[in-house]
């Protein structure tokens, strides 16, 4: 095993750490130790200041006021959809909806797309790695259009079989919806690939991107993937924002979700007529604040860079499983080729919310239990798993603790 | 009979948690008395007797005798079953009203109440409430019989 020193620092975590002030926090008078960024990572000090800055100095509704400060708030608005254009190489900036999180990206494609093209018989193919995000709302939709849902396989090491995949696609598979990074396993899934041979089969291709954003460099037309999913707060932005992104020519097609003020142009009684893209998809005040402080995080990434940061991260996850290898009775769930800064893991004989429960009381946060993946963990026959998940601010020092606390941990409970 | 009454037995709780000077040892004795629990038979872990929270799950079973309620329970969690073991200690062999009286504050003096908070992760408050409700429904039986 190699020494901690003799891994290279790709990043002045020093002097990132000192632009996230809620690391300095202590809990249960320890210091915190963060490893909980799959669920939401922490923000920069610069994120917060952009919220405050936009309610002391420029707070207005967007888009209709002639006033000043309208003017200000839409062009900070509007600064943000072609920020995230650039942050996932969309073509057009009105092929940026702004939506709530990845959750209702998702729906909003199953509730508009999905009731316009699916019909009796027709399949629409997940994988046994999704997010309940990601499996729910087309449940909700087969019901509906009598269509039926079909989940690719995961095998033993975390991956999905990919000749399972080439023979689950056919004439009657309308969509195929696949998570990019699993939030349970950390699984890289080859989306492009799986993309490609969908188009092929006359499908269209919805990509959950909730986990994969903030590590991987991504290209939406590169991929060539229908629609793109994703939530500000895992890429260190705000919560309660997030983005779908779907091909122009797709979005301009389909029918109105939410109806409302800013999706319309003229109303009237008999008939309204709805506003052009990316608006036909905002009804009502948007999220303003935290989408100004949206473009902030895209910005902190962008200047730090998504090499850098995937390389320190890499590191971390070596670092971190090689540690984890050596406990006796833990077994690691998720152990593909390609995996993202995180190790999912469960200890012969303990439960992991037990675990979960003595590492919060060491200032350590990990999520425990099934990651709403409820179908993936009974694939693995478990109950759940401690998962430790790494951003661009974690050390290796904290790996250290976290081995540490699992070792007093085991020793209690055992 | 001697029964100690349900606020004698939390005191006693209380005080013994009074003596640990870090969490370690509040914890220790919280596992300990989860291990100590006798298992509940195989045939009792049904879904009817199922308590599911989000992460661990609650097995309880309740029996009615000469007027007194009495509880068995398990989890596949050995924290929540340390404190399904107090909950037990406190309330099973009590009559009705007692049980439905209980206000169970010794839950919160001792510090564990985040972990009964946490109603999402656990299946320990919707346990309490279903202690509750035995007793209520062992009470009504009570009163058409003694009718």
């Amino acid at each position: 095993m190699k020494a901690p020193n003799s891994i290279p620092q790709v990043l002045d975590v020093t002097s990132i750490r000192n632009q996230f002030p809620i690391l300095n926090r202590r809990v249960k008078e320890k210091p915190l130790v963060y490893l909980d960024n799959a669920a939401t990572s922490q923000k920069p000090q610069s994120v917060i200041d952009a919220i405050s800055d936009y309610y002391t100095n420029y707070n207005a509704n967007i888009h209709r006021g002639i006033h000043t400060l309208a003017e200000e708030a839409t062009m900070a608005y509007e600064a943000t959809r072609f920020a995230v254009q650039e942050f996932i190489g969309a073509a057009f900036p009105e092929e940026i909806i702004f939506t709530r999180g990845t959750t209702e990206g998702i729906n909003l494609v199953a509730y508009t797309w999905g009731r316009q093209h699916i019909i009796p018989g027709d399949e629409i193919l997940i994988s046994a790695m999704e997010h309940h995000s990601n499996i729910v709302p087309w449940q909700i939709l087969c019901e509906e259009k009598d269509a039926v849902l079909k989940v690719i396989p995961v095998n033993d090491n975390g991956e999905l079989s990919m000749e399972a995949y080439m023979e689950l696609l056919n004439e009657r598979t309308k969509l195929v919806s696949i998570v990019q990074v699993s939030n349970a396993l950390g699984t890289v899934n080859p989306v492009k690939e799986m993309i490609s041979a969908a188009h092929k089969a006359g499908a269209r291709v919805l990509v959950d991107g909730a986990q994969s954003a903030v590590h991987l460099d991504i290209d939406v037309q590169d991929l060539d993937c229908d629609f793109f999913a994703f939530s500000a707060h895992k890429v260190y932005g705000p919560t309660g924002i997030g983005v779908l992104y779907g091909k122009k020519e797709l979005l301009e097609s389909m029918p109105v979700f939410q109806g409302g003020g800013e999706m319309i142009k003229e109303v009237t009684f008999e008939k309204t007529t709805y506003n052009d893209l990316p608006y036909k998809y905002e009804a009502g005040t948007p999220n303003i604040a935290d989408t100004i402080a949206f473009k902030t995080a895209l910005d902190f990434v962008k200047k730090i860079g998504k090499a850098s940061i995937r390389e320190h991260e890499n590191n971390l996850l070596d670092y971190a499983t090689a540690q984890l290898q050596q406990i006796p009775g833990l077994r690691i769930i998720g152990e593909a080729r390609e995996k993202v800064s995180l190790v999912s893991f469960v200890i012969k004989g303990i439960h992991p919310q037990d675990i979960g429960i003595i590492l919060d009381n060491m200032g350590i946060a990990v999520r425990t239990g099934h990651h709403c993946t409820q179908p993936l963990m009974k694939r693995f026959e478990i109950p759940g798993t401690v998962r430790a998940s790494f951003a661009l601010y974690n050390t290796r020092e904290e790996i250290d603790i976290l081995i540490n606390g699992l070792q007093k941990a085991i020793k209690m409970l055992l | 009979m001697s029964k100690k009454s349900i606020i004698e037995t939390e005191q006693e709780i209380i005080d013994d948690f009074s003596l640990f000077d870090s969490w370690e040892d509040k914890y220790e004795y919280i596992i300990d008395l989860g291990k100590k629990l006798p298992l509940l038979e195989e045939q009792y872990k049904t879904e009817e007797n199922k308590i599911k929270g989000c992460q661990s799950t609650v097995w309880l079973v309740a029996s009615y005798t000469d007027g007194r309620v009495f509880f068995k329970a398990d989890s596949d969690a050995v924290i929540v079953k340390g404190l399904v073991s107090m909950l037990i200690t406190v309330l099973s062999g009590h009559r009705p009203d007692e049980i439905i009286a209980a206000k169970l504050d010794f839950i919160r003096e001792i510090g564990m109440f985040t972990h009964l908070a946490q109603t999402r992760s656990n299946g320990l408050l919707a346990m309490i409430k279903q202690m509750k409700n035995y007793a209520i429904a062992y009470k009504t039986i009570q009163g058409i019989e003694q009718k």
